[in-house]
């Protein structure tokens, strides 16, 4: 009788090139994905040791993380992050990778282009150097984070050393109340499971929730499995999936199509396979999520008050409370709608898709933005922002008094000059709230996009669910 | 990458749970195309005071700890980002061990690249080593690696694990590319036969963009 597996084990298994005893598995790599902070010292690596790049048709890169977005212009960032850019274009062009670059009107953050260009399917193994590569697991790939180091084996290698990782299911029941979104159900999870309690685990995202999902949703949450700690979040694929992928420009045409489509459905957990580990959460009761201190896991329901850290059972997450309140200037007991900010930042590679940009360009019409509020609309890709442009998105955000920006990373680790100044307080829709992540001393509040919304025309954090006809 | 072996040295001690690599190397300092440098960015948010001069409470920049090469934190350490200049970045400043009770996935990786050890001990020891640095702020404790053996300053000798491979490519200093370049046939092979079973169907000869169609050296003119 044939053992049962989850959708992990076979594309874990279908990808070992050789397991020796005693060592990791060699895995096979599909799909490597390059972007301009991780790779520089991976391509001088490959020139110090006289190697080539094994498999550049299997290898993309883009320009996300440096790359301006007031304008095109290189000169409208710094020296050095101008640097890194035309770093990557000569070593692209060096070693013979195809690249999206500053100009080219598919770029965009890596984690959106790769899924929208189609290069992202079923059961491939993908990696970058980029931790939000778990983004990708939301098609049923096996897609994970690595350093500069093993960016620089699967330059050379096509493949990586890696330990097998344990399986967790992480199952979602019930109905998804009005006004939640899957940002709000993996800050649910990351706020049950804590910000390590993933490490080890590739998570497998299951339930009648997760199926009623469109494939955006399905991203945000496999991109923020990582803040959880999981190597990988993956949703097995179904028709949302296929009708997602269908036509892409990257995607099998004709009998390829009907090809792959076949192997693809066979990318389903078994029934009764075992996962080390499982989690149940009944969804129904759920309210938008907001955090108030610097760990992705520091997050509670907008209708709570802040929690007291002396009420913190354990020792050193009490201290962790402490500290954290006291760099985001929060008190315990202070309720969370009402708490005034200065920026709002709708983008990044957890919400800067069409679908994001329409939920917050929903709650935005007709609606001006409070005064002394800066709010950025970064879209996640050029293709994303053209999208925008031809529904009339762009006009709503100008209206309202919001910034409309060229696609990249931008405020969300601020490496190219879109960053808070100290002390202001951002109700972003990215998903890192660590200290300084947006800028030094600058202070992160996580939440979707519909709150983000909302809370840019309060002037303060606010719930999207009164505005939402 | 240098060899490891036994290692004797004061602790550094951090003791908080879930230090973040954005924390370990602000994404500031991430602006480089080489690994020069990083050693100035380590901890910077915490190590310099808002008008960039040392801040003289953190333990890093205590004279005593000058010459330590292991640190103590605690739970997760290097969860988030998955930048490599954070162990580039802890052994530049002279970090070769870092002893906790958990490490996040990718950090662990990245470190064992680069000859920084990461030594998960339980949370007993983690409280007993904690107790005895509140007494003697300035002991030694020693990691043998081959013996995989942590020993406290009260005499105490605890067993750590780690990996048959990586503690091979730390002991004998060599980097783990030179084990999947000896496997090359193999991955050429298994390549080969894994395209027929139709899984992987990215189009290579049509679907990627030239690099001419990039624009960054024109807009640079």
């Amino acid at each position: 009788m044939k053992s049962t597996r989850t959708l992990f084990d076979k594309i874990w298994e279908s990808h070992i090139v050789l397991q020796e005893t005693d060592s990791p598995a060699i895995l096979f790599i599909d799909l490597h994905l390059v972007h301009e902070v991780t790779s520089p010292q991976a391509f001088n690596g490959l020139r110090e040791k006289g190697l080539s790049v094994r498999s550049p048709e299997r290898t993309l890169a883009t320009m996300d993380h440096s790359t301006p977005t007031i304008d095109l212009e290189l000169t409208s960032i710094d020296e050095s992050g101008r640097q890194q850019l035309q770093k990557l274009e000569t070593n692209c062009k060096e070693f013979g990778i195809p690249l999206y670059g500053l100009d080219h009107p598919d770029r965009g953050i890596v984690h959106i282009i790769g899924p929208e260009l189609g290069y992202t399917q079923p059961g491939l193994t993908i990696v970058c150097g980029d931790s939000h590569t778990s983004t990708h697991g939301a098609f049923g790939a096996l897609a994970f984070g690595i350093g500069t180091s093993e960016v620089e084996h699967v330059l050379a290698t096509q493949s990586l050393l890696q330990s097998r990782p344990r399986t967790m299911q992480v199952d979602f029941s019930g109905q998804l109340p009005k006004g939640v979104t899957s940002k709000d159900l993996i800050l649910t999870l990351i706020k049950e499971i804590g910000i390590g309690g993933g490490v080890g685990y590739v998570i497998e995202y299951t339930g009648e929730v997760i199926r009623a999902l469109d494939m955006e949703a399905r991203m945000t949450l496999c991109n923020m499995t990582i803040e959880a700690g999981a190597r990988a979040g993956m949703v097995a694929p179904d028709e949302i999936t296929f009708e997602f992928l269908k036509d892409k420009p990257a995607t099998p045409k004709g009998d390829d199509w009907v090809v792959a489509l076949s192997q693809w459905q066979k990318l389903v957990s078994d029934p009764g396979a075992k996962y080390d580990k499982k989690i149940s959460l009944d969804v129904s009761d759920l309210a938008p999520m907001v955090t108030y201190g610097t760990s992705p896991d520091m997050g509670t329901s907008i209708e709570s008050n802040i929690p007291d850290p002396d009420s913190e059972p354990d020792p050193n997450r009490r201290a962790a409370l402490k500290k954290a309140l006291e760099y985001m200037d929060l008190s315990p007991g202070q309720p969370l709608i009402g708490q005034a900010i200065d920026v709002v930042f709708l983008g990044s590679c957890t919400n800067g898709r069409i679908t994001d940009l329409r939920a917050a360009a929903s709650i935005l019409k007709d609606q001006i933005i409070a005064p002394g509020v800066q709010m950025l609309v970064v879209p996640g890709s050029e293709s994303v922002r053209r999208k925008a442009e031809e529904e009339g998105l762009d006009k709503i955000f100008l209206a309202a008094g919001a910034e409309w920006r060229y696609s990249g990373c931008s405020m969300c680790l601020a490496m190219n000059g879109d960053q808070l100044s100290p002390g202001q307080y951002a109700l972003s829709t990215s998903n890192r709230n660590f200290e300084g992540r947006q800028g030094k001393k600058g202070r992160t509040l996580l939440a979707s996009p519909l709150t983000a919304a909302a809370s840019a025309i309060a002037g303060k954090i606010a719930d999207p669910r009164p505005l939402m006809s | 990458m240098k060899t490891f072996q036994t290692l004797k040295s004061l602790i550094i001690q951090l003791p908080h749970n879930d230090i973040d690599t954005d924390q370990i190397i602000p994404a500031q300092y991430l602006k480089v195309t080489d690994k020069k440098g990083l050693a100035e960015g380590l901890f910077a948010s915490w190590r310099y005071d808002s008008s960039g001069d040392m801040n003289p409470d953190f333990p890093l920049n205590k004279p005593q700890y000058q010459n330590a090469e292991i640190l103590l934190t605690g739970d997760n350490f290097g969860c988030g980002s998955s930048r490599e200049h954070a162990p580039w970045a802890l052994v530049q400043w002279g970090i070769r061990a870092i002893i906790s009770t958990s490490f996040a996935d990718i950090f662990r990786n990245n470190a064992l690249k680069n000859g920084l050890l990461p030594v998960v001990v339980p949370v007993s020891v983690h409280k007993q080593l904690l107790e005895i640095m509140q007494d003697d702020p300035f002991c030694q404790v020693t990691i043998d690696l081959p013996a995989q053996e942590l020993s406290l300053p009260d005499g105490s000798i605890h067993e750590f694990s780690i990996d048959p491979f990586n503690k091979k490519c730390l002991v004998e200093g060599v980097d783990s590319l030179g084990y999947l370049l000896s496997y090359q046939d193999l991955v050429t092979s298994f390549e080969n036969q894994h395209n027929s079973k139709a899984i992987m169907h990215i189009d290579t000869s049509k679907n990627f963009i030239p690099y001419e169609n990039s624009g960054v050296m024109e807009s640079s003119n």
